[in-house]
């Protein structure tokens, strides 16, 4: 429909376009095709396929919209969303069973089982650093539940979101899986309708206006933000591998655009030395004496990130604190990897998520006040991570620290792990998804209660009497002995 | 208002609720409200809502008294992390989730059981670990200066509070930051509430409602089967506060020409359980308040809706008394059949071929309980696959809100989100991921400058193609 349109006469895709797609899948819904497990296994199959015969097309989109190393686009983008199909694929059998639930004497004699449904037509809006990766990957759980589904892409990821909607209108369903391209006036389009559910990734700010537009539905979400993810670092850890794994997960990471990306690093002061020199010596083994060279390294996505960017850096009393990096090439949107050391803690780059290849270290005196420090900095982060052989601290970080999800001795990698929830808490977020957690978040879990005809408690019914109360209070307690006293007492009374 | 809430934000900033030690003298201390209060109970909800004793007991203090000794026993269980399968891939390595208080939660309860939907809640919250403000609703006055008056007796205060009022409370109170809001009312009411919600971004239960429709099929069957049919369908219409419930039967779907016999059955159960007319009416609650009597009424008006009462219809406003009123086949386009009619008046709608119930049903928003007296097994396979309700219930009525292990929610118009047993934990928690990896061994790959065969040795990895890389690494791939 709105794909036909660009060319010539670019129609307007206002509220009334958008309720006709929703109207359209929404009949294709009702016809009960989505919810057939064929229908979902030939969606998936397509999707591997599809991605399978597309990798140099999806490769060359994300060079062009974010200079998007190969390694990258291949590994994050398109291997996780092929592991997520293929897990579904082989699990989605076993997801698609009702699971019987524990019947108590008190219902007597009863069966009960929870059947999980799909909610119906959902929205899947999308992010532009890994366009790909989190729009395909939401579909799959939203498809794998048998829904019908829209996906909005980024329109800041212009290349990926025009590949994404010729791809998905060559290989899927149509009728049931479309996609929608825009910006800002074709989203609030879309959020104008009603959906049974929306699963969103982005920032805070949009959140709050997609969640606002589901309340009037009442359309349940999922929020995957962002936050401020803390790395403390201890001083008794292999240096070496831990720097490593540092800059895997934010440089290595979109440089650093990552929701999960570490955004700042607390370690003591005695430390914060031989860390600064540790990463010196491994970025330059990674991405060479000058990184703007590199081909290892993704660039800023637009000119207002760039700004951005620039402004943290470029704060006064922040400028003078740079120890590494800095090195800026605005034409060609890059900014190298940078480190700061002991910004304010008031500073902007302290306040808001970086989002980019600027990694601060604050350093405390002692390793425990970096738990004062992650509790005072505000919203709770979508992840944070702890380099240390300590097993007390270990212990400590995993009790106290509230964020979506949390790793000790290495960073971002718990996103390949489809039997932990991913999601956030707070600020970062509301829902999870990944692996199963995918399917059961576009499901509706309906219980269901089997009773027979036999064994009706009289004394549920009218009229009430002080015998029946006593009985009553025996049957729900469950306990058979307090039943088979009541009712000899009730007989004998 | 806003130093009650630093303080439980204080109070939970200081870890007061962490233990489970606490969380279990909390709960030992609301199983100890109750037994000692349940006179009180049972007056106060028999003021606001002409309860009886034994229909307090049923719906209120013994759901209570059950769900906290079930949590009590469970919460051990449910606190402890759960181990997480990691990929031989990541080897060393452990993943756990762990179950984490979302730290101050805001629950606002309703007046139609005002002790279930407020204290069962609380009992799922501070199972969590959480810090409270429950706003109880100022329409059953009575048990909500209860519970002003005696939880602080014997809870914690500085973790557990509540607070008195009407709207204007409830506004006030969602201008404010959570981290969890737990509501059960009107759909209406729930815009408002996910929608002050979104501007923290907080996460919200809403337990909504809805038309909840009886499809009644086993009249033909056996007598008894029949009578136990109608005893149940009575038992779930006016049983509960007077159909005033978000699981009571709002409407009957029957063959026309069971209409009849389904009627009389109804009538003589009627008779027997609740009195020969308003007059001798016994063992049933009262409309909670002129407004919703008005409201009731109201929907009589209507002659053609009138014209199609078939049973009862008289009404006592001085003592907000509506007696169990059945009607046949009320035009389908009035309010009685397009609103939630939350009171004692039944309509039955009759169908040509029972089968139609399910179209009929589809044709509104999704209620939160589906109930379907029927032996088909057919039929009650194509009543689950095609029609979505938060619960379906096979040949009775209520009875599935004593199910611990099973999930209490809606879906669509009905709600979202879900309580009752271990769901009540989890709906006031975060599911917190974790992994712990080792140093050894470094998978090199991970690391640039990229070349051909780190992206290989990686797909293969990704693809936990264990076979395919040995083979790579004894050169037998190419990359």
């Amino acid at each position: 429909m709105l794909m036909e349109n660009k060319a010539e006469n670019k129609a307007v895709f206002d509220a009334e376009s958008a309720n006709e797609v929703v109207k359209e899948l929404r009949d294709s819904f009702v016809t009960g095709k989505t919810k057939s497990y064929r229908w979902r296994v030939t969606q998936l199959k397509a999707m591997l396929k599809m991605l399978d015969e597309n990798e140099p097309q999806i490769v060359a989109a994300l060079r062009d919209d974010l200079s998007k190393p190969e390694f990258e686009s291949s590994l994050y983008e398109i291997q996780m969303v092929n592991n997520s199909c293929r897990l579904a694929l082989k699990e989605m059998n076993h997801w698609m069973m009702p699971e019987k639930a524990k019947t108590s004497l008190t219902t007597f004699p009863s069966s009960a089982e929870i059947v999980s449904e799909p909610l119906g037509v959902v929205l899947v809006i999308s992010a532009w650093n890994y366009p790909f990766l989190v729009s395909l990957d939401p579909v799959v759980g939203a498809i794998s539940a048998g829904n019908a589904i829209v996906l909005k892409p980024s329109e800041m990821a212009p290349a990926s979101s025009s590949l994404l909607a010729k791809l998905v209108a060559d290989y899927l369903d149509s009728s049931c899986i479309k996609v929608v391209e825009g910006a800002v006036p074709e989203t609030s389009a879309l959020l104008e309708q009603k959906w049974d559910k929306i699963l969103y990734t982005g920032n805070g700010r949009v959140a709050r206006i997609v969640m606002a537009a589901a309340a009037k539905h009442l359309t349940p979400v999922v929020l995957e933000l962002g936050g401020k993810s803390p790395v403390i670092v201890v001083s008794d850890i292999n240096l070496k591998v831990a720097t490593r794994r540092i800059i895997a997960g934010k440089w290595g990471c979109n440089n650093g655009q990552a929701c999960v990306s570490p955004d700042y690093i607390i370690t003591t002061k005695d430390y914060a030395t031989k860390l600064v020199d540790s990463f010196k010596c491994e970025l330059e083994r990674f991405y060479g004496k000058d990184p703007l060279e590199s081909k290892d390294l993704s660039r800023i996505v637009n000119s207002n990130h760039f700004d951005r960017l620039s402004k943290l850096m470029d704060e006064e009393k922040v400028s003078s604190k740079i120890v590494h990096g800095g090195q800026r090439n605005e034409k060609n949107l890059q900014i190298a990897p940078t480190i700061l050391l002991d910004v304010p803690v008031n500073s902007l780059i302290m306040k808001e998520e970086i989002f980019g290849p600027l990694l601060p270290i604050i350093t405390v005196d002692k390793v425990e006040q970096s738990f004062d420090l992650i509790h005072s900095s505000g919203g709770k982060p979508l992840a944070a991570y702890l380099f240390t052989n300590n097993k007390k601290l270990k212990r400590k970080f995993v009790e106290t620290v509230s964020a979506g999800g949390l790793v000790v001795n290495d960073t971002a990698v718990h996103l390949a792990i489809h039997s932990l929830p991913f999601g956030g808490v707070g600020e970062s977020g509301m829902g999870s998804y990944h692996g199963k957690f995918s399917f059961d978040a576009f499901s509706h879990k309906k219980a269901v209660l089997y009773r027979g005809f036999a064994g009706d408690a009289f004394l549920r019914y009218p009229p009430y009497t002080p015998g029946k109360l006593t009985l009553l209070q025996a049957l729900l307690s469950g306990s058979i002995v307090g039943i088979i006293r009541a009712l000899l007492g009730w007989f004998w009374a | 208002m806003e130093k009650s809430i630093a303080e439980l934000r204080e109070t939970f900033k200081n870890g007061g609720t962490k233990s489970i030690s606490w969380r279990k003298s909390q709960l030992k201390a609301l199983l100890q409200l109750i037994n000692q209060n349940e006179d009180s109970i049972f007056k106060a909800l028999d003021q606001d809502l002409g309860k009886s004793p034994v229909e307090s007991y049923r719906d209120e203090v013994g759901v209570l008294k059950k769900s906290v000794t079930y949590t009590l026993s469970c919460l051990e269980k449910w606190v402890a992390p759960k181990k997480a399968e990691v990929p031989l891939l990541f080897f060393p390595a452990k993943a756990e989730v762990m179950p984490q208080p979302l730290g101050v939660v805001l629950i606002f309860s309703s007046w139609n059981f005002p002790f279930t939907l407020a204290l069962d809640p609380l009992i799922g919250a501070i199972s969590a670990g959480n810090t409270v403000l429950l706003k109880p609703s100022d329409l059953a006055p009575a048990c909500m200066s209860f519970l002003v008056e005696t939880i602080p007796k014997y809870l914690d205060n500085k973790a557990i509070k509540v607070v008195a009022g009407g709207a204007d409370i409830g506004e006030r109170l969602l201008q404010l930051k959570w981290d969890k809001i737990f509501f059960t009312g009107s759909p209406r009411v729930g815009r408002l509430v996910m929608a002050a919600a979104a501007k923290h971004l907080t996460p919200v239960t809403l337990e909504l409602g809805g038309k909840c429709p009886a499809i009644v099929d086993t009249l033909s069957t056996t007598p008894s089967k029949a009578k136990v049919t109608a005893k149940r369908i009575v038992g779930g219409k006016w049983g509960p506060c007077n159909g005033q419930a978000c699981i009571a039967i709002d409407y009957l779907l029957v063959e026309e020409k069971l209409a009849s016999t389904l009627i009389e059955l109804l009538k003589k159960t009627i008779k027997r359980f609740y009195g020969e007319n308003i007059k001798s009416l016994k063992s049933i609650s009262r409309i909670v308040n002129e407004h919703q009597f008005q409201r009731l009424v109201n929907l009589l008006k209507d002659p053609n809706v009138a014209d199609s009462i078939v049973y009862g219809g008289s009404v006592d406003e001085e003592k907000l008394v509506i007696e169990p009123t059945i009607l046949l086949d009320p035009p389908l386009d009035s309010e009685i059949m397009s609103e939630e009619i939350f009171g004692p008046l039944l309509p039955i709608i009759t169908l040509k071929n029972i089968e139609e119930s399910i179209n009929f049903i589809n044709s509104k928003s999704n209620p939160l309980v589906i109930y379907a007296f029927t032996e088909d097994e057919t039929f009650k396979k194509r009543i689950l696959s095609e029609t979505s309700s938060g619960t379906v219930t096979f040949n009775d009525s209520m009875v599935q809100f004593l199910c611990d292990s099973l999930p209490f929610g809606g879906v669509g118009q009905s709600g979202f989100g879900r309580y009752h047993g271990k769901y009540s934990f989890d709906t006031f928690s975060h599911e917190k991921s974790i992994l712990h990896r080792g140093f050894y061994p470094e998978i090199e790959p991970r690391y640039p400058p990229w070349t051909d065969f780190k992206l290989l040795f990686i797909k293969l990895a990704y693809e936990f193609d264990y076979f395919g890389l040995i083979l790579l690494l004894l050169g037998f791939k190419s990359s």
